[in-house]
């Protein structure tokens, strides 16, 4: 049997012909990647090749690299192998990775989402033989709005929180997220305050896409100035002592699980919005159709659930395991909390 | 309904009482009187009959959503709620409806009695064109569980707030059996009415559990202590010459326990006494596994009346010659309860089912503390403290009546299956089976599955565990997971008692999570032999 062209090791996707691997979760030599999310560029690679609006986030994350950066659609060759980068849609940078050799074309997803969410370059379809795909939210519980209905939502339940004299918080990723929201937010009703680590990683971000004004929250904000405003939080800071300075407060979080009434209620969150930067389940399904590839694997989310259904629509579809994590760190448990349990 | 449903959502979206109440009692002002019962029933556990099973809801939600059944149940064990999954995954064009709660609530009754053809199409009809909120209060009424974050405490609060009608006597009103099909709100809540109240019993009075050292609750002789026994909590009314029975859980249940028919003509009319329900096999105290096989039984035989007979034992007295007496002291309604037992018993030489829970006075805590490590010989789980000078209060109350249970068994056991749990545990892997070593024929050492649990860990800990188990799965079983033999967890349990249901051999009264331990590895747990030798 020969050789598949992607290959899943203990280290990550690796392809063989032209030795590099594809997002890996052990240092290796060489590593593309396709976005800046913690659990897809890690740390420790001798050499990193991205999208170059990824190169920003990938060092303001694990600090300086051996990096290099290529533009949507640019083919680059090693070892006769032919790599190219597409817009995932996920957050800005992320891209899906297309791997060609001997006019055979994988596709791998990395996350992706899509709905043009007017800041990150929309989400192209590559045609392809097999198609590896992340499905996160790939049970048929997962229905998306169309994103604007959900930030009038956002925004009519801050304007309510404002009219009742109460702060807003809002939580959402630091990165993507975060930004995702800033730019749909109606400043027309407040401001807009960020956490550090939202200020941070919108700082990283302003070269590359337009943002209204942030105000971030320091140690000499005065409670007074808060008041009827906005925060933009990661939601770790929820439950933190860093949040009694803006009481009395309404917390919210956006997010594709908020979905589930109890993934909100065992947060301890008054309101959910359901907003992700992943495919729902008919965005994947369609997606895998149109890519009109024969051999589908899935990544991460409910992988099994998600395969087990392509194989009863005809696909030869079967699960890798690997270490990607979709949106969990949005809502479940951090990664401290995680190492403490094994 | 869209009311009904606006509401919900508020509830929804929001995690503060307050915000509860405010938008509970609004509604309370706001929606039509028959609206308001049937939200009062709802919310107060008093849900119509289910008008179709849950099979056939599962069968055609899956069938409008055009996915396999299979999907449409993995989908569910994820949510972890039927009403919010078929709400999830039915495509509607979201336009909502107009008509009211209690038009639903009418059609849902009589929907009932329809054939299965009919039904199907109600509920196509309506999971099409319903918008979320209402597709899930929808679903919630006919799955008949309504668990949404609002206690009937609260809800109470909240009609108080609306009606200035005092708490604690609109928990009287609520109580008891009353249909909200053919009640008005004015007959319910705002009316004045004695013939309503034969069958009414009064809210018990609950205790918190002691928190700190005993001795802080001051002076020992102002403190009388009885025996906590292990049965069901009851009241029971005698009023012109009939009999009712009621649980603590607010339900009727005079039929289950024929015996107490013996207290018509001997117990005079207008009483009402406060009692634990307990079961006398072979004329002996029994545990709480023996009346398990009363309750829930509609149809008592001959043979069971004979083998598990039921007495009451009783601890307060509430209404006395038609007066209702819970202002009185402790030791008040104590004296006239010991008198009326003294009387009764002579006069019948003890032919009707009731015994008295002895009354006890203390010179000391130690010795407090002293007749406390008898309970488990007594078949009690403990002591009941009670300020001699305290008052019959509405509900759970800290600062007179306290419960000073004996501390539990424990175990240490290993994590082997675990399943996802519900409500705000959805998608969480939360309901854990635990496992003790023990020794096969061929004297090799295996894990035996004896309990199971899912509560006691802190939010935290239960997404550390999740996290671990969705790592270290072993096998799938539909919503059930084997993990690998890593984690020792220390169980605690009430009682214990042999059993041939189980694998084990024995069968542990409400079992829970008291610690994990960290510390310990699989081969320190204990064994199915340490278990057993819990058995007294």
């Amino acid at each position: 049997m020969k050789t598949p062209l992607l290959q899943f090791t203990s280290k990550g996707i690796y392809c063989k012909e032209a030795d590099v691997y594809l997002d890996p979760w052990k240092p290796v030599d060489k590593a593309i990647i396709s976005h800046g999310h913690a659990d897809h560029s890690r740390w420790g690679h001798k050499k990193y090749i991205t999208h170059h609006k990824n190169i920003p986030i990938v060092q303001h994350r694990i600090g300086e690299v051996h990096i290099s950066g290529k533009d949507w659609g640019e083919t680059f060759t090693v070892n006769n192998v032919k790599f190219s980068f597409h817009p995932a849609g996920h957050i800005v940078g992320s891209s899906q990775i297309r791997v060609e050799h001997k006019g055979e074309v994988w596709v791998f997803t990395g996350d992706y989402k899509i709905e043009d969410d007017g800041v990150t370059t929309p989400f192209e379809l590559v045609k392809c033989n097999t198609f590896i795909t992340e499905c996160t939210f790939g049970l048929p519980a997962f229905q998306w709005r169309p994103q604007q209905e959900v930030f009038d939502d956002i925004n009519q339940w801050w304007a309510q929180n404002r009219s009742e004299g109460k702060t807003s918080v809002l939580f959402g990723y630091s990165l993507g997220k975060a930004q995702r929201l800033i730019k749909h937010l109606d400043t027309s009703i407040g401001k807009i305050y960020t956490h550090g680590a939202v200020e941070n990683m919108t700082d990283v971000l302003r070269p590359l896409i337009d943002l209204p004004p942030t105000h971030l929250i320091t140690r000499e904000t005065k409670k007074a100035e808060l008041l009827g405003n906005i925060v933009v939080a990661p939601p770790s800071a929820h439950g933190s002592t860093w949040i009694k300075k803006m009481v009395p407060y309404v917390t919210a979080t956006a997010s594709g699980w908020m979905a589930f009434r109890g993934a909100r209620r065992r947060r301890a969150i008054d309101k959910g919005f359901v907003l992700s930067d992943h495919c729902d389940w008919k965005g994947l399904l369609e997606t895998v159709e149109a890519t009109g590839a024969e051999k589908v694997i899935c990544t991460h989310g409910y992988i099994d659930i998600f395969s087990k259904y392509l194989m009863e629509l005809g696909y030869d579809a079967r699960t890798e395991a690997t270490q990607y994590e979709g949106e969990l760190s949005e809502i479940n448990t951090s990664e401290k909390e995680k190492s403490e349990a094994e | 309904m869209k009311q009904f449903a606006q509401l919900i959502k508020t509830l929804d979206g929001t995690n503060k009482t307050n915000v509860k109440v405010q938008a509970l009692s609004q509604y309370f002002k706001e929606a039509s009187d028959q609206d308001k019962v049937w939200t009062i029933a709802i919310l107060s556990h008093r849900r119509p009959p289910r008008p179709v099973n849950t099979t056939l809801l599962r069968t055609w939600a899956a069938e409008l959503s055009k996915i396999p059944t299979w999907l449409f149940e993995e989908s569910c064990h994820i949510v972890g709620d039927l009403a919010e999954t078929i709400a999830l995954v039915v495509p509607s064009t979201e336009q909502g409806t107009d008509k009211s709660l209690t038009f639903f609530l009418q059609e849902m009754l009589a929907l009932k009695q329809k054939p299965e053809t009919e039904k199907k199409k109600y509920l196509f009809q309506h999971w099409s064109v319903l918008d979320y909120y209402e597709r899930f209060v929808f679903n919630k009424l006919i799955t008949g569980s309504f668990r949404i974050g609002v206690s009937q405490k609260l809800m109470t609060r909240a009609l108080s707030k609306a009606t200035g009608i005092e708490e604690d006597i609109l928990a009287y009103k609520l109580m008891g059996n009353w249909n909200p099909n053919r009640i008005t709100f004015h007959h319910l809540v705002l009316e004045e009415k004695e013939s309503d109240y034969l069958s009414k019993p009064y809210p018990f009075f609950l205790a918190y559990a002691v928190e700190d050292d005993v001795s802080e609750l001051g002076n020992v002789n102002q403190w009388s202590a009885e025996h906590k026994w292990d049965g069901i909590r009851c009241q029971v009314i005698l009023r012109n010459d009939e009999l009712f029975v009621w649980s603590r859980g607010e339900e009727l249940v005079t039929d289950k326990y024929p015996e107490f028919e013996a207290f018509v003509g001997v117990v005079p009319n207008g009483t009402v006494l406060d009692g634990e329900l307990l079961p006398y096999p072979k004329g002996e105290i029994g545990t709480f596994k023996d009346l398990q096989t009363r309750i829930g039984r509609k149809n008592i035989s001959r043979s069971l009346l004979e083998k598990i007979p039921v007495k009451l034992k009783v601890y307060d007295l509430l209404e006395w010659k038609g007066k209702d007496v819970r202002d009185k002291s402790y030791l008040e309604r104590r004296d006239i309860l010991e008198a009326f037992y003294k009387n009764t018993m002579k006069s019948n030489k003890g032919a009707i089912p009731l015994l008295l829970s002895e009354r006890m006075q203390f010179n000391s805590w130690d010795n407090v503390a002293q007749e406390r490590g008898l309970s488990r010989e007594k078949h009690s789980e403990g002591l009941m403290l009670k300020r001699n000078d305290s008052t019959y209060q509405v509900g759970r109350k800290k600062g007179d009546w306290w419960k000073w249970k004996v501390d539990p068994l424990t175990i240490d056991a290993v994590l082997t299956y675990a399943m996802r749990g519900h409500g705000r545990r959805s998608n969480l892997f939360t309901d854990y089976t635990f496992a003790l070593w023990d020794e096969n024929e061929q004297g090799e050492k295996e894990l035996v599955t004896f309990a199971k649990a899912y509560s006691g860990l802190t939010d935290k800990e239960f997404r550390q565990v999740d996290a671990w188990i969705k790592k270290n799965t072993l096998e799938r079983f539909g919503p059930v997971r084997s993990v690998t033999p890593h984690h020792v967890f220390e169980i605690a349990f009430e009682g214990i008692a042999p059993s041939k249901r189980h694998k084990s051999g024995v069968a542990t009264r409400f079992p829970r999570i008291l610690r994990w331990r960290k510390d310990k590895k699989i081969e320190e747990a204990n064994s199915l032999d340490d278990l057993k030798s819990l058995i007294i």
